[in-house]
């Protein structure tokens, strides 16, 4: 992130992970469980609420260690700490229901690789106060979690002809089938790409300043 | 912030052998919490799990008991060594209606698993149910929502053979519509594989269970009336 800030309790730092620095759509970062869970919105919502919990509650851990924790080892404890609140996430599913856990396979387990929650361990919540980290990882949870359902919602919707498991179409819709496998993740991801980095462009013209920065790719 | 982190002096190995070592007590000590919070309630989910796919696959049933089916035969104690797990099914009444038992075979995607009520008196399958599996949605997954291939499993032909070694015909899937004998199913057009992995588990599975289970089946059927009667003298 080229962009630095004074960090502080104010809208911005929670609206940043939503909008201007979205995980998904702005930082392209955590696009394996982005691609792979969202075959109906049931999932992408439960994934997108198991990610919020690891990175909110890593993220305020790690922003209350910070002093304490040496550069040397600061990746390995990071690490520890995310994979202790992914294990407590797989746990805490088991429980509430084995449907689902079985719907989300190994990807629970994976969110102790996403590059999301590591990548705002470092860069954020290991230099900022705790209060401040926490209402960033709010934020960026927000904005993964809307990227997960606005993929699973569309995904559901052509490939399935329902919504959150309710029919939509009745028995004369032919769901494309393509949209639940895995290129479906693909065409509906560069989709919503294709059009958030439009919005972002049109946005900077009508303000004046159409930087070079801003038209680039997003990663 | 940042040049505070990049000047930070070299640190002594045992003040990163503390800060590491407390860290990871801490978490472990926050797992084993939740562990032993949840591992009842996941208990329960998985009882209540099998409970529901047992009274599925075996019509009439009312409730079950699980048995273990090993070297010694068949046995209550659901912790033998190399034991199969084996579900009886009984009626109100107390009489044994069906026995469900598990299978599994590679599909399109991933192992199926799945678990199948085998019914003593007409020495046929049931019903199945997929317990797990990872099958193409829309296409591989039509073995669970496909009515016209789960009737195949209404009733199932699985007769052993007089010397009780295997089965008498073996359970095989065939192409969609040319179902001609009671041990055949007709696979479903489009999900071919994943109707056959379907077939093969179910015939695995009782090529090898059947055998061992059928002459234990009186064993099966007293030791629950013998209960019953022990519960109401």
């Amino acid at each position: 992130m080229t962009r630095r800030r004074e960090a502080q309790l104010d809208w911005n730092t929670f609206s940043e992970g939503i909008w201007q620095e979205n995980p998904v759509f702005v930082m392209l970062l955590g696009l394996c469980p982005i691609l792979a869970v969202t075959n109906s919105s049931i999932n992408a919502l439960a994934m997108g609420l198991a990610t919020a919990f690891v990175l909110i509650a890593s993220s305020l851990l790690i922003s209350m260690l910070r002093n304490y924790i040496p550069k040397q080892v600061r990746i390995a404890t990071y690490i520890v700490i995310i994979a202790t609140f992914v294990t407590i996430v797989d746990y805490v599913i088991q429980a509430i229901s084995l449907d689902l856990y079985n719907a989300l396979g190994a990807f629970i387990q994976l969110i102790v690789v996403n590059c999301v929650i590591l990548g705002r361990a470092e860069a954020y919540a290991s230099k900022n106060r705790p209060s401040v980290a926490v209402l960033n990882a709010v934020g960026m949870s927000i904005g993964f979690a809307l990227a997960l359902l606005s993929l699973g919602t569309v995904r559901e919707i052509f490939g399935n002809g329902s919504l959150f498991g309710y029919d939509l179409f009745g028995d004369g819709f032919e769901p494309w089938v393509v949209m639940v496998l895995p290129p479906g993740g693909f065409f509906v991801l560069g989709g919503w790409l294709l059009l958030f980095e439009w919005f972002r462009q049109r946005k900077a013209e009508a303000q004046g300043e159409l930087a070079a920065e801003s038209s680039k790719p997003g990663a | 912030m940042t040049e505070d982190q990049h000047q930070q002096p070299n640190v002594a190995a045992s003040n990163l052998i503390r800060v590491l070592g407390g860290i990871a007590m801490l978490s472990g000590f926050l797992v084993a919490l939740v562990f032993q919070v949840t591992k009842p309630v996941i208990a329960e989910n998985k009882r209540l799990a099998i409970e529901k796919a047992v009274l599925q696959v075996v019509p009439d049933a009312a409730s079950y008991r699980q048995f273990s089916l090993g070297e010694q035969g068949i046995s209550s104690d659901e912790n033998q060594q190399d034991g199969i797990p084996v579900y009886a099914a009984y009626d109100e009444n107390g009489e044994l209606t069906g026995i469900a038992l598990e299978g599994s075979a590679f599909g399109y995607a991933g192992k199926i698993y799945l678990l199948y009520g085998y019914d003593p008196t007409c020495e046929c399958i049931r019903g199945i149910k997929v317990l797990k599996m990872i099958e193409t949605p829309g296409l591989g997954d039509k073995i669970i929502t496909d009515q016209a291939f789960v009737a195949n499993f209404n009733a199932l032909d699985a007769k052993l053979t007089s010397d009780h070694m295997q089965l008498a015909n073996p359970i095989v899937t065939v192409k969609a519509g040319t179902k001609r004998s009671n041990w055949e199913i007709d696979a479903i057009s489009g999900a071919t594989i994943s109707s056959k992995a379907v077939g093969r588990a179910l015939n695995e599975s009782a090529q090898t269970l059947l055998p061992k289970l059928v002459p234990e089946i009186d064993k099966l059927r007293q030791l629950q009336s013998a209960e019953l009667k022990e519960a109401q003298p």
